[in-house]
């Protein structure tokens, strides 16, 4: 019997709603587990989860140095999309999407997962171009893409500036229809219950200060709730990959941490019914199903661990959204914050064993981590349960850079800002 | 964020343009050492602290700038010109390497 269904929610209506239980326990940690996962977020979630029902292995905990929800799996602009180049990414975001068609049913928890599609502009005929190069290549692996007309453009978000005295006229656009935006704090509230019913312990405020070593391998951790020992230790830890490596005694890793801003808008009637992405710049947009217009745009553009941004940057997210929506000139904006992105040197991630033996790594997401969480604690799972990757998270290997093997979507070359 | 180019003053960070970490040494040219170029390349030590940086003030006297800035609270500790003795020796040959 489902924990959450129609039936549950009026027998608890009737017993005056005393007998919810919490959605998971507050466990003090063990001496030692299987594994243990260090991040609380998304993809460590989904990872304890997967492991707990794919693979069997329930005596699993998962370390979160702050409260579930705190990080960037709260933090990001909620699209879910595999609009890739690249077949290796097109394969891995495409399984993703097909994960999250099913992840409400799967987790018996609504993730307002709402397949309201994805349109990117293009403003040259040579963006247009690229736009049906990549398109073709999305089709090409069963992933639907579809060009459209400024007219067509026009008739689905009338709120755009079509007209040809725009700072810059839209000549066209590519939509990924299946795409679109899931509720964030739900996902990961969805994946802990579902870990923690498997008997997975989800340990907050236990952060992890140190890698208990025997010889090259890494036996467990010290934490500030003492320490916990594990015959395997999974990483999933994002922007704080560096940090976390580093107590490891890996000082260098092909990562940067670059913060990305996001803003939410006061609560508008609904306008927009899709999720748009300027050409000019870099800006997207969507609206929640509260109201909010849901909006980001660049990097601020350098190392940072700090989960702000400054001015300049907002200033250019503005002008973006008004270049495209002039009628939102009048719209304030309610609040805004800063996550911390782990960007890689390719802009693809790493899922893969080591770099030290009994440890496994996830990290690299850039600023595109939310909708790979099911596809990543799938094939993390997978690599951690077999020691071996899972087909589709074999080309994310750490060593790619070296034995030149990279996954360079844009073709930007190790310049991880510019991804 | 203000950075003061030691040439022009305390100026707006959009002024600026950020060249990277400047942590990194680049091998000798004529270096085959296939490890020197690849961390080079690829690996970063990204620390949560005082970062060894370069930036360039494109939007001013276009000089390239040693800061050292801190990645938790954006901080500016030092700025000088890269080209100085001891700054971080980015994009340049080792010290020693022969001309």
């Amino acid at each position: 019997m489902a924990e959450y269904s129609a039936f549950s929610l009026l027998r608890n209506a009737l017993s005056g709603n005393r007998d919810w239980k919490p959605a998971w326990r507050k466990p003090s940690p063990k001496a030692s587990y299987d594994v243990v996962v260090i991040g609380g977020g998304g993809h460590g979630l989904s990872t304890a989860y997967y492991l707990a029902k794919e693979h069997g292995i329930t005596n699993v905990a998962v370390l979160e140095k702050g409260y579930l929800g705190s990080g960037n799996v709260g933090r990001n602009t909620t699209a879910v999309r595999s609009n890739y180049l690249l077949p290796q990414n097109t394969r891995f975001y495409e399984h993703s999407m097909k994960m999250w068609e099913n992840l409400s049913h799967e987790l018996n928890y609504n993730v307002m997962f709402s397949q309201r599609g994805v349109l990117n502009l293009a403003h040259t005929p040579g963006q247009l171009d690229d736009l049906a190069r990549k398109g073709n290549a999305m089709r090409h692996l069963g992933v639907d893409a579809d060009l459209m007309t400024p007219a067509q453009i026009g008739r689905r978000v009338p709120g755009l500036d079509m007209s040809q005295s725009a700072r810059f006229p839209i000549y066209g656009g590519l939509i990924q229809e299946s795409a679109g935006t899931a509720r964030h704090d739900a996902v990961a509230w969805g994946y802990a219950r579902g870990a923690d019913r498997r008997g997975v312990d989800i340990i907050e405020n236990c952060e992890v200060t140190g890698f208990l070593r025997d010889g090259d391998r890494v036996t467990g951790v010290t934490t500030s709730r003492g320490e916990i020992r594990a015959k395997k230790i999974a990483v999933a830890v994002a922007g704080s990959t560096g940090r976390v490596m580093q107590l490891a005694g890996i000082e260098r890793m092909p990562i940067e941490s670059h913060v990305l801003q996001a803003f939410v808008s006061e609560s508008l009637k609904p306008f927009l019914d899709t999720v748009v992405t300027f050409g000019m710049g870099h800006f997207y947009v969507g609206q929640s199903d509260k109201g909010g217009l849901i909006y980001g745009g660049d990097l601020d553009g350098y190392n940072s661990y700090a989960q702000r941004g400054s001015l300049p940057i907002v200033e250019e997210v503005m002008s973006e959204m008004l270049a495209l929506f002039p009628s939102l000139a009048t719209v304030r904006v309610l609040r805004s914050w800063g996550g911390v992105c782990d960007m890689s040197m390719d802009g693809s991630p790493i899922i893969a064993t080591g770099p030290l033996p009994g440890m496994y790594l996830n990290c690299g997401w850039c600023y595109g981590g939310f909708k790979a969480t099911p596809a990543s604690g799938f094939c993390f799972a997978h690599t951690i349960a077999r020691d071996a990757p899972h087909e589709l998270n074999a080309p994310f290997t750490l060593d790619r850079f070296s034995r030149g093997t990279v996954i360079d979507d844009k073709g930007q070359g190790p310049t991880p800002r510019m991804h | 964020m203000l950075i003061t180019c030691p040439y022009c003053g305390p100026r707006d960070v959009s002024e600026f343009a950020y060249q990277g970490d400047g942590n990194r040494s680049r091998p000798d040219p004529s270096s085959t050492d296939l490890a020197a170029w690849n961390a080079y390349v690829y690996d970063r030590l990204n620390p949560a602290g005082a970062h060894n940086e370069i930036w360039q003030h494109a939007g001013g006297c276009r000089a390239h700038l040693a800061v050292v800035r801190d990645t938790l609270s954006h901080e500016i500790s030092s700025v000088r010109f890269a080209r100085e003795k001891g700054a971080p020796a980015h994009g340049r040959r080792k010290s020693g390497a022969k001309p």
